[in-house]
């Protein structure tokens, strides 16, 4: 599963010329792709300072900060996307950061890696192992990932919290996982937004 | 004197006059003044639209000569790291300005500057003057060169003030603007370092309440006051790595000499600056300083900006403790809610707030993508070699 993969997904749900924010965008990879595919109007967030220079070079917008506070400066609906990719399991409080996504972004992107993946699976069970695999490449003690969910987990908190899952993907993109996602996709990325019409 | 391909080589201070004869220049704070004039120099070549300049402002010390070298000097301008051929600010590519600000005393007029009027120095008869009054000279100097509109105004620190100013008091004329290590207002601690250093000057007998000139001049209030500058701009981590506990020699320490390396330096570096700056200049620009107040003491933040279209670069240093970090994200702050084209980098240093001054690469790097992109975004015409 490579990035150009995701980003390849994730520019196929955005609409031409919208505004959009990626927290978390790294050296800024896929705001390149987005602004030079889609013609979106971007802004980065991102903590490393040396993916910092890395976007400046690239000429994109970006802020060094910390994405669990970086959104409270914001109003509502400031963007028409907030992209989140690989990045809501690495934040220190997740829920804070996605409502905080939700209400600055008319939609939300969330990519992340799936932790009920079939060989992650086989490898608690079996070897008894924290499971090691492509889109969860790290071990134990130097995971960037504090947080570890499903693609059914993360389905079971949007129905809680009342948040539409507007589109889906799957990667590797295949007969399997669009049969059973959760259980043979590495990574899923969604398009989310807030139940608005229907909450009661 | 330098052979180096990356400088400018020899450069020449300029000057320029306005609010002459009948004219006076209406200040801030209700004083007129005339004529003033403005110490200023250029690097690089303006092209035929006049769409590549850029402008430099100084922080509270600087002064018009930012790069290259005066005849005869060994040192170059105090930017030169950042200003120059294949530089930060490229002088292939872009027409670069600084000017000495008003109220300063290397050419610009000031307390030291004669007053028509009385054939004399200003002394305390000068006027007080803001931030918004040196920006207002700079314009002027800028409608002298029929430049309508800056590709880029930058600075650091009293610079990165006078960068926000011109954001909130030209926004029609800065295309982008590169505010470093600086803030929106000085808060209560830096008023307070600046407060010591004019009552250090004004302590000083020979200060004579402003009326020194012809005579001995203030010189030991200006050096405690520039020492005490000195310790804010370093860090505590680069003081311990400079000088740490380092003793000059065999002098005994009961005589009070300056036997730790570091009070050495801090002499050296005050007696340093008495013999280039006066200190009238030091009191009114500090003044200056302490005055600004872009938040207007109560304005909501999203109206900081309101008008602005600039694009805007903002930098900060880790380990700057005189204008620190939340100071930076406060001008960020301002930027996201008038909806400005923003980037903000905190850079990692263990230099304090000379960090501006010294971290060149990383600096280098943010300063000259973000030119080019502002260039090539709005097609400006480059000169050819």
């Amino acid at each position: 599963m490579t990035a150009l993969q995701e980003h390849i997904v994730i520019a196929r749900m955005i609409d031409n010329n919208t505004k959009v924010l990626d927290l978390g965008c790294g050296e800024g990879d896929l705001l390149t792709l987005l602004s030079r595919e889609k013609g979106v109007k971007g802004q980065g967030v991102e903590i490393d300072e040396k993916a910092i220079y890395s976007c400046v070079e690239k000429g994109l917008n970006v802020f060094h900060d910390d994405l669990d506070n970086g959104l409270i400066d914001y109003s509502d609906n400031s963007f028409d996307y907030v992209i989140m990719n690989q990045t809501l399991q690495e934040v220190r409080s997740p829920q804070v950061v996605l409502r905080e996504a939700l209400r600055v972004g008319r939609k939300v992107i969330v990519g992340f890696p799936n932790f009920a993946y079939w060989k992650a699976r086989f490898q608690l069970f079996f070897r008894g192992r924290a499971p090691v695999t492509s889109t969860l490449p790290h071990q134990w003690y130097d995971t960037p990932n504090l947080h570890f969910l499903s693609i059914a987990d993360f389905r079971d908190y949007c129905r809680e919290e009342r948040i539409n899952i507007l589109q889906s993907a799957y990667l590797p993109d295949n007969i399997f996982t669009s049969f059973l996602p959760n259980l043979f996709a590495l990574s899923a990325i969604l398009m989310i937004d807030m139940n608005l019409s229907n909450n009661n | 004197m330098t052979n180096n391909s990356d400088s400018i080589g020899i450069v020449k201070t300029r000057y320029f006059t306005f609010a002459e004869g009948s004219e006076r220049f209406n200040l801030t704070l209700g004083d007129k003044l005339g004529p003033v004039t403005v110490a200023y120099e250029t690097y690089g070549r303006l092209n035929n639209n006049k769409t590549n300049a850029i402008l430099i402002a100084h922080a509270l010390s600087g002064d018009a000569h930012a790069a290259g070298y005066h005849e005869g000097d060994k040192k170059p301008g105090w930017w030169d790291a950042m200003i120059g051929p294949g530089k930060a600010f490229d002088t292939n590519k872009f027409y670069v300005i600084c000017s000495n600000v008003l109220g300063g005393c290397k050419g610009t007029t000031g307390p030291i500057s004669l007053n028509p009027e009385t054939g004399e120095p200003y002394a305390l008869t000068f006027p007080l003057i803001t931030l918004r009054d040196m920006v207002r000279v700079q314009r002027r100097l800028l409608d002298s060169m029929g430049i309508k509109k800056l590709l880029s105004v930058a600075g650091g620190s009293m610079g990165g003030m006078q960068v926000l100013q011109w954001m909130v008091s030209y926004p029609n004329r800065v295309l982008s603007a590169i505010p470093i290590a600086t803030a929106l207002r000085h808060t209560a601690q830096q008023i307070a370092f600046n407060e010591v250093g004019r009552q250090s000057i004004m302590a000083d007998p020979y200060w004579k309440s402003g009326y020194y000139y012809g005579g001995y001049i203030p010189a030991k209030g200006l050096a405690v006051a520039r020492m005490i500058g000195h310790i804010t701009y370093m860090s505590e981590k680069s003081m311990e790595e400079k000088f740490g506990r380092q003793r000059k020699g065999n002098i005994s320490p009961f005589r009070f000499n300056a036997d730790f390396e570091v009070e050495n330096y801090l002499h050296y570096k005050g007696d340093k600056f008495v013999e280039r700056f006066d200190a009238n200049s030091y009191l009114y620009i500090t003044k200056a300083m302490d005055l600004f107040d872009l938040t207007g003491g109560c304005k909501p933040i999203e109206d900081i900006f309101k008008k602005v279209e600039a694009k805007v670069l903002v930098i900060a240093f880790k380990s700057d403790w005189l204008y620190p970090i939340h100071q930076s994200k406060e001008i960020v702050k301002a930027c996201k809610k008038a909806g400005l084209q923003t980037t903000f980098c905190e850079i990692y240093s263990e230099y304090g707030h000379d960090a501006f001054l010294l971290e060149i690469e990383e600096q280098s790097h943010l300063i000259s993508h973000f030119l080019c992109k502002i260039a090539r975004e709005n097609d400006i015409e480059l000169p050819t070699q």
